[in-house]
């Protein structure tokens, strides 16, 4: 049966995960121990001595070989510990959890904002090659990936927030006189809207718009682009011709036949491009002081944290592989082939 | 949970804060007249001063949730803006406090009716018991209590509820201004002790997320990584209730952000701002920008003795001289800072601490003085700063280079990753020419030396070793600073320091702050935190 060979696709990605996931433990182990500076001095403070630097890196167990070291986070891992983060001072897994859905949140808004507008773009511009619309598309997509997001950012602010003040104040993700919604998921529209507080989702959203715009600018170009691109070369193709010379008509041709097939490689693009803005973000995060994951792992890297960097590559790895079982799903669901030919 | 707690916990304000969720704007908050919303560029990673890892933007909850047995009194500087007054020390939690004949022992009385926030009394035992965990958790709390001759907990006695005796090692002026830096407040020791485990004999894991003091404000939300909400303490016996009920402190990493938030009106203080920023907005006029010279701190070019061509002091006097002094606190500091060239002798005329070297830019004179060494050829130097300090770094070391360039020593510059800097320059000590920012809590100029000066000292990054030096910073470290012994000896290792130049001071920097016109009551602090409790908000 056709599912049952789209169940057996699933699960078989899933395990081809499972030595992608070893791999990136013990390559993040080793990686965060090669990262020149030394925690233990970094954090004995400004006033140390050798004696005190030594107190510090035996509290930290940096003073065991790595093997032990490794034995100590393998065991801990398995208990779902990720240990502490000596920076903040807060255990890694409770970080990822606080952090994680405000970037997931504004990475899933962007990239919503700017499908709805690179999707349709693409389709005008593939449909009508060398017109103003085609131009305007590439300009657009140009103008947007190649303004830095910090850049975008703070251009953004200057104009939305202090020259004309419609925007609100960029202090995170909800204004000082809010308080967070009650937490069920972490996505604060999702948690306002559960506890029916509207005016929080309201402001909520507010929070979310330029920074969103920001990252959806620069998220436009792929997507764009892509999608013209992919439709160009479906409206080409010799079923297409066939279906025209059926006479059907335009509208059919065009969203049956052409834009599904043309959707795959943009549903890939769109699978990249979320999870390397997630990771990529920081900039943004810094300018809208959002408490995002990017900000934190930059940080942790700065200080040497090693639990922190080693819980937010793992976490980033396996969002990674939930991502592209996603979108083979996503891919099973638009693209019959793969359940006939799987 | 946290939303419902929120709200109880404010009492006598429950109505204020039932309406916050219909207020429109940030703007409309602020007005209320009791409450001030402060961004803040770092991160706040702990409630606990003596933790390790905790960072210095941390401090502040020290400063503004806990007391200390003493504090320092403020005073005006001729600009209007306050400063703290090193020389004028008050009681905090102490009412009186005498210090022996024999200057070995300082017995502190406290005051009778001060209470923690649980309404428990405070004891000489609250007080032992936080002295003996700052001289015990080790790290940077050790380190800096060593400082004042605090050392172990034999030297702490509870004599009686009200009563507590520090027994010194030497008699030492630095004692009494050293229990009056952050590090040593006073802790709920029944809390602290209800929550200790064996591993942790000091509650460390308990005090990082919860205060329990009896300071002027109480932590009424933290939110790691994004803000800290402080609630006034109306029992506050440590000095005058403050006048702002509660604090708001955001933490906002673009320096952009916060200049925007601050010209709009959407927060009351911009805490720590660049050079840059100070300058502009002063011109502007569109926030007022408060902050003075950080005591006992300069910025440094610092030339390694293990570098060959800087054990001749000829050398390190030519650098002295070819250094653009004038451009680079314009270019780099925007003017935000006091000269530290041009001074106009050799020998010093006070005991003032910093103060301006003999050295200016003279290209002629350091041509000269370069020429009668054997390195008159030139030669080829790494210049290191630290990443984290980039700000006013790079445009400094770049100025530097150029400085060098025409006497015939080539400079290359080497940016060095904040998490690195500490171990590279100051533990191995190994960066032959390199920019440092050193300052010295206490303010005196023989703490500086002592942590600057001395062989194998934190901040002796240039491996300089004179037994002359070390004989005096040993002789002036303790001694009072009205003994007839001590200025003459600071006057000659000043002198010293001037004719050697081991460390090449630029500019003593200021700290700055931007605030709105309405915010009253700003002090600046050798601690380089906010200090809420002064603060004021005028009624427009």
């Amino acid at each position: 049966m056709a599912s049952a060979t789209k169940l057996r696709i699933l699960g078989q990605r899933s395990l081809q995960a499972l030595p992608a996931l070893v791999g990136i433990i013990i390559v993040t182990f080793v990686l965060t121990r090669a990262l020149p500076g030394d925690p233990a001095v970094y954090f004995a403070g400004p006033a140390a001595d050798a004696r005190s630097i030594a107190e510090i890196r035996k509290q930290l167990g940096l003073d065991r070989t790595l093997i032990e070291q490794f034995g100590i986070y393998l065991r801990q891992l398995a208990q779902g510990d990720l240990g502490q983060s000596i920076s903040t001072g807060q255990p890694v897994i409770k970080e990822l959890v606080n952090r994680l859905p405000a970037s997931i949140e504004l990475t899933l808004v962007a990239l919503l904002l700017s499908a709805l507008v690179a999707i349709p773009l693409g389709i005008l511009a593939a449909t009508r090659p060398d017109t103003w619309v085609d131009h305007l598309c590439r300009f657009v997509t140009t103008a947007g990936v190649s303004l830095p997001t910090f850049f975008t950012g703070i251009l953004l602010v200057y104009v939305f927030y202090y020259l004309l003040g419609w925007a609100p104040a960029p202090m995170g993700r909800l204004n000082v006189m809010y308080l967070s919604p009650p937490h069920v998921t972490g996505f604060f529209t999702i948690d306002a809207l559960l506890a029916g507080d509207l005016e929080t989702l309201r402001a909520t959203l507010a929070q979310l718009i330029l920074p969103a715009t920001t990252l959806g600018l620069f998220t436009l170009a792929p997507l764009a682009r892509m999608t013209r691109g992919s439709m160009l070369q479906v409206l080409g193709s010799d079923f297409v011709r066939t279906a025209r010379a059926a006479g059907l008509s335009g509208r059919k041709v065009l969203f049956t036949y052409a834009f599904r097939n043309a959707l795959l490689p943009v549903i890939t693009t769109l699978g990249m491009v979320f999870s390397f803005t997630l990771g990529a973000n920081v900039l943004v995060e810094k300018v809208f002081a959002w408490p995002g994951i990017g900000s934190y792992a930059i940080e942790a890297l700065v200080v040497s944290d090693y639990a922190a960097v080693q819980g937010f590559v793992l976490a980033m790895a396996i969002l990674f592989v939930a991502l592209n079982l996603v979108i083979d799903v996503a891919y099973t669901l638009v693209d019959p082939r793969v359940g006939i030919e799987g | 949970m946290r939303r419902r707690s929120f709200i109880s916990g404010t009492g006598a304000v429950v109505v204020g804060a039932e309406m916050l969720p219909f207020l429109k704007s940030s703007a409309a908050w602020a007005q209320a007249t009791d409450t001030i919303v402060v961004a803040i560029g770092n991160t706040i990673n702990s409630l606990d001063l003596h933790r390790v890892g905790t960072n210095r933007p941390a401090y502040q909850v020290t400063i503004n949730c806990y007391d200390r047995l003493v504090t320092f009194g403020a005073k005006s500087q001729p600009d209007g803006t306050l400063v703290y007054d090193y020389n004028k020390i008050e009681g905090e939690l102490a009412e009186s406090w005498e210090t022996a004949a024999d200057g070995l022992s300082i017995t502190f009385k406290l005051k009778k009716d001060a209470k923690f926030w649980d309404g428990t009394p405070v004891t000489a035992e609250d007080v032992k018991w936080s002295f003996d965990r700052a001289v015990a958790v080790g790290g940077f709390a050790a380190t800096q209590m060593k400082a004042g001759g605090l050392e172990k907990p034999e030297q702490f006695e509870a004599l009686d509820p009200l009563t507590f005796r520090v027994k010194l090692l030497r008699k030492s002026k630095l004692s009494l201004p050293d229990i009056a830096v952050p590090v040593p407040f006073i802790l709920n020791s029944k809390v602290g002790k209800a929550n200790v485990s064996e591993k942790d004999p000091w509650a460390t894991e308990y005090f990082h997320r919860t205060a329990a003091g009896s300071g002027a404000y109480k932590v009424e939300r933290w939110d790691p990584g994004q803000q800290i909400v402080y609630v006034r303490n109306d029992d506050w016996k440590g000095g005058k209730l403050p006048a702002i009920r509660r604090v708001i402190v955001r933490e906002i990493p673009a320096q952009a952000t916060r200049r925007a938030l601050i010209e709009r009106g959407d927060i009351q203080m911009a805490f720590e701002i660049s050079a840059k920023d100070a300058k502009e907005l002063k011109e502007k006029g569109s926030a007022v920008v408060v902050g003075a010279p950080i005591d006992n701190c300069m910025h440094v070019l610092c030339p390694n003795f293990n570098f060959e061509p800087f054990k001749d002091k000829r050398v390190r006097q030519a650098i002295a001289f070819a250094l653009p002094y004038e451009q680079i606190l314009n270019q780099a500091a925007y003017g935000r800072g006091a000269a530290m060239w041009g001074g106009k002798s050799t020998e010093p005329a006070d005991i003032s601490w910093p103060q301006p070297f003999p050295y200016k830019t003279d290209i002629d004179k350091a041509k000269d003085l370069l020429g009668q060494t054997p390195f008159k050829a030139g030669f080829e130097v790494p210049l290191s700063f630290d990443l984290g300090t980039a700000e006013w770094g790079e445009p400094t070391a770049l100025l530097i280079q150029e400085g060098l360039a025409k006497i015939g020593i080539k400079a290359t510059i080497d940016k060095i990753p904040g998490a690195n800097w500490r171990t590279v320059a100051l533990v191995e000590k190994k960066l032959p020419l390199h920019l440092d920012n050193f300052g010295g809590w206490l303010n005196t100029p023989c703490y500086y030396f002592y942590w600057a000066y001395i062989k194998g000292a934190l901040f002796n990054s240039v491996n300089y070793e004179d037994a002359e030096m070390a004989k005096l910073v040993e002789e002036t470290l303790h001694i009072a600073s009205d003994d007839p012994a001590y200025a003459p000896k600071i006057k000659r290792m000043i002198a010293k320091a001037f004719d050697e130049v081991p460390r090449i001071p630029l500019w003593q920097p200021y700290l700055d702050s931007a605030i709105r016109k309405d915010v009253a009551g700003y002090s600046s602090w050798y601690h380089r935190q906010p200090d809420f409790r002064v603060l004021q908000l005028k009624k427009a």
